[in-house]
């Protein structure tokens, strides 16, 4: 990961693609790391530590469909533990991909580009992994078609008052959605694959899922459309789909759910870990696989900045909780959130405030912004502050509520944790697979950006020397073979 | 061979404009396509998309209609030079819409006010705030599907083969850096020198005749 010496003394902001590249080698570059035959040392070792947390998890849900939810911590009256908790982890996890190809696209954000992909990869499968855990925690698994409203013989039908059954309808509608998004944007770059694969079992293949696709220009144009409305369709989506799961918390009465802030504070908070996991999952591949052209430091800066505006909102809405809690002279609510500080769980609550609001004010700086590692880490350390909030909410705020005679205590059991790094594992090895048999950057949308960069190149030779006069604000001139990119007026981050 | 791959062609409804448009004769009680053409078109490659636009926009003007233009990623004002300038998606995906939105809603009042009324505490049966997030996503999942489906139906696709794909520049290049203008032999306009030294005046890389097969 030493790949950005020179970077940190620029004014300019780094460019979205370095200079240099043509149609051709951006096509050859992405598509060469799912089609060469050699699989690395590094992805066998990452996908079987992966595959390792896949086996733990098919233990942990054997068990629990033999024995039942009480192998988990859960008693009354924290009916609800970690799977409620990882649910909402993965749910907010989830969100960033969204986010990244949708809105960022409506708000014509060129740096989106050779993020999107994997960011909607990670999407879908930090969906899948949330998914489980409503299942896994209904107790009687096998009843989970419940949720589906079909005639049955019962006569029963599902109440659509409660916003269990929003959220059931929320999450697979993103899911759904977040799966059609990612498939048509792989089009194209199937058949690329088709087109460029030398086996013939990876020609099938890959041609079978590239549907014929042969760039037709109407074919595009409607493609484009498509796209653009399936956008315009996500970005509402996904706003509605934390507010819906925190309607499961604000509809409740409980001290410390019952609180209007909960949807925007829920969705800023899952904007906030989603970018986190993007960090999380960028900045190793990008150094594994030598993507540095692509996912430049412009990349990691504006995702930086789009994360600490969100993480600001958080911490906003900390501290709304906080006054709400005191202004409304409720009793418990105000117990609820002096317990949260000084009670049984005060550690993880101001870990909480270390993991989520302090450490990443470092974040105002573009020294920060700019260093891949430190960036990591930042991002590591905000995956965990936010699996502590949902811990919070739902933990702690159960454990004491109105009633003090059954006030508890939860402590998660081995089980608990076997589930939780499970889909962790679920997760990575999905995302090993994705890395080796699908391009993990959109090829079709890399070669527009060449395409407008080659542009601007043009129309700069032509029109440099009247435009181009006093090189402001460039320190000590400019090189003769400064990339045309570098002189762009930057676009708004 | 040729012969008999030729008859197991299937004639497709002619809505989408490059799928072929063959004559359909009966032998022995069965349909089958028997082009009349010797060969599918005439493909002219280009290397820059600029000129690919300005040749589709010639092509065009000279009143030929079968006409496509392919590249590997969306050229800007390609479609439009090609006469191409609306496409029904949009219409289609707020049909989705609207019927994702009133059957969600609709659903939910039939279960909740009709098949299965619960008195909750003396609410009215159609408490329709509470319907209002299931009818939200329902609108938003018909729509979307109604947008991906609808585009690769509008497409035609899917079209696991098309003749194209017998050029092996074609093949090979099309969906990495090289820009296609195909001619279609059914054009009405369609001469095979004539259309061949208009092709030839656009500056071309190369030009090929597509094969059927």
């Amino acid at each position: 990961m030493s790949q950005q010496p020179e970077q940190h003394h620029e004014i300019h902001r780094p460019p979205v693609l370095r200079p240099g590249h043509s149609l051709l080698s951006v096509t050859e570059k992405i598509s060469t790391i799912v089609l060469t035959r050699h699989t690395s040392t590094g992805w066998w070792i990452g996908f079987i530590v992966g595959f390792i947390g896949v086996m733990l998890l098919l233990l942990g849900i054997t068990y629990l469909f033999i024995a039942g939810i009480g192998i988990w911590g859960l008693n009354i009256p924290v009916a609800w533990g970690f799977a409620i908790v990882n649910f909402v982890w993965w749910i907010g996890i989830g969100h960033a991909g969204t986010l990244i190809s949708a809105i960022l696209l409506l708000l014509k954000q060129q740096w989106r580009t050779s993020i999107n992909r994997f960011a909607e990869a990670m999407t879908i499968f930090a969906v899948a992994c949330a998914g489980l855990f409503p299942l896994l925690h209904l107790g009687r698994p096998q009843f989970f078609y419940f949720l589906v409203p079909y005639p049955a013989t019962t006569g029963v039908w599902p109440q659509f008052r409660s916003p269990l059954m929003w959220d059931f309808f929320a999450v697979a509608t993103y899911f759904t959605v977040s799966l059609l998004f990612w498939y048509m944007g792989l089009i194209p770059d199937f058949a690329t694959l088709r087109d460029r694969a030398h086996r013939w079992g990876a020609k099938v293949i890959y041609g079978i899922l590239a549907m014929g696709w042969r760039g037709s220009s109407r074919h595009w144009r409607r493609y484009q459309d498509a796209y653009l409305l399936l956008a315009g369709l996500a970005t509402p989506l996904v706003v509605s789909v934390h507010t819906i799961v925190s309607f499961d918390f604000a509809v409740g009465i409980v001290p410390g759910w019952h609180e209007t802030i909960f949807p925007p504070y829920f969705v800023a908070g899952a904007i906030y870990s989603g970018f986190a996991m993007v960090f999380t999952l960028a900045i190793p591949l990008r150094a594994a696989y030598g993507l540095q052209d692509f996912i430049t430091d412009r990349h990691l800066d504006n995702s930086a900045k789009v994360m600490l505006a969100s993480g600001l909102v958080v911490a906003y809405g900390y501290l709304m909780e906080a006054f709400m809690a005191w202004y409304s002279g409720h009793a418990f609510e105000t117990y609820v959130f002096t317990n949260r500080f000084t009670g049984p769980y005060a550690p993880a609550y101001w870990s909480l405030i270390v993991c989520n609001i302090v450490i990443p004010q470092a974040l105002w700086f573009r020294r920060v912004r700019r260093t891949p590692i430190a960036l990591f880490f930042i991002s590591l350390v905000i995956n965990v502050g936010m699996w502590l909030e949902r811990f919070i909410i739902v933990v702690v705020s159960l454990h004491r509520d109105h009633l003090p005679s059954s006030w508890g205590m939860y402590s998660p059991t081995f089980w608990d944790w076997a589930l939780y790094l499970g889909t962790i594992g679920l997760f990575v090895s999905l995302l090993f697979l994705f890395i080796r048999f699908l391009p993990m950057i959109s090829i079709a949308e890399m070669r527009e950006l060449v395409e407008e960069h080659d542009q601007e190149g043009h129309g700069q030779q032509h029109a440099a020397p009247p435009l181009h006069e006093p090189p402001v604000g460039q320190e000590g001139g400019t090189p003769p073979d400064a990339s045309p990119e570098e002189d762009r007026p930057p676009e708004s981050s | 061979m040729h012969r008999l791959r030729r008859t197991v062609r299937q004639s497709r409804p002619d809505a989408i404009q490059e799928n072929f448009n063959p004559s359909i004769v009966r032998i022995q009680g069965f349909q089958a396509v028997v082009p009349l053409q010797p060969y599918f078109g005439l493909l002219a490659e280009f290397t820059e998309p600029e000129d690919l636009v300005a040749a589709a926009r010639t092509v065009h003007e000279q009143g030929y209609v079968r006409v496509e233009a392919y590249s590997p990623y969306p050229v800007e004002g390609l479609s439009e030079s090609l006469g191409f300038t609306r496409s029904r998606l949009p219409l289609l995906v707020l049909i989705g819409a609207f019927l994702g939105g009133i059957g969600g809603y609709c659903l939910q009042y039939w279960v909740a006010a009709v098949e299965y009324p619960l008195n909750i505490g003396g609410r009215p049966l159609n408490s329709w705030p509470a319907f209002i997030p299931i009818t939200f996503e329902c609108t938003i999942l018909v729509a979307a599907l109604f947008a991906v489906l609808g585009m690769l139906a509008l497409n035609g696709l899917p079209q696991p083969h098309h003749p194209l794909f017998n050029v092996p520049e074609f093949a090979n290049y099309a969906s990495t850096d090289r820009f296609f203008l195909v001619i279609r032999a059914d054009d009405p306009q369609f001469h095979e020198t004539r259309t061949r030294e208009l092709l030839e005046s656009l500056k071309p890389m190369a030009i090929y005749e597509v094969p059927w097969v």
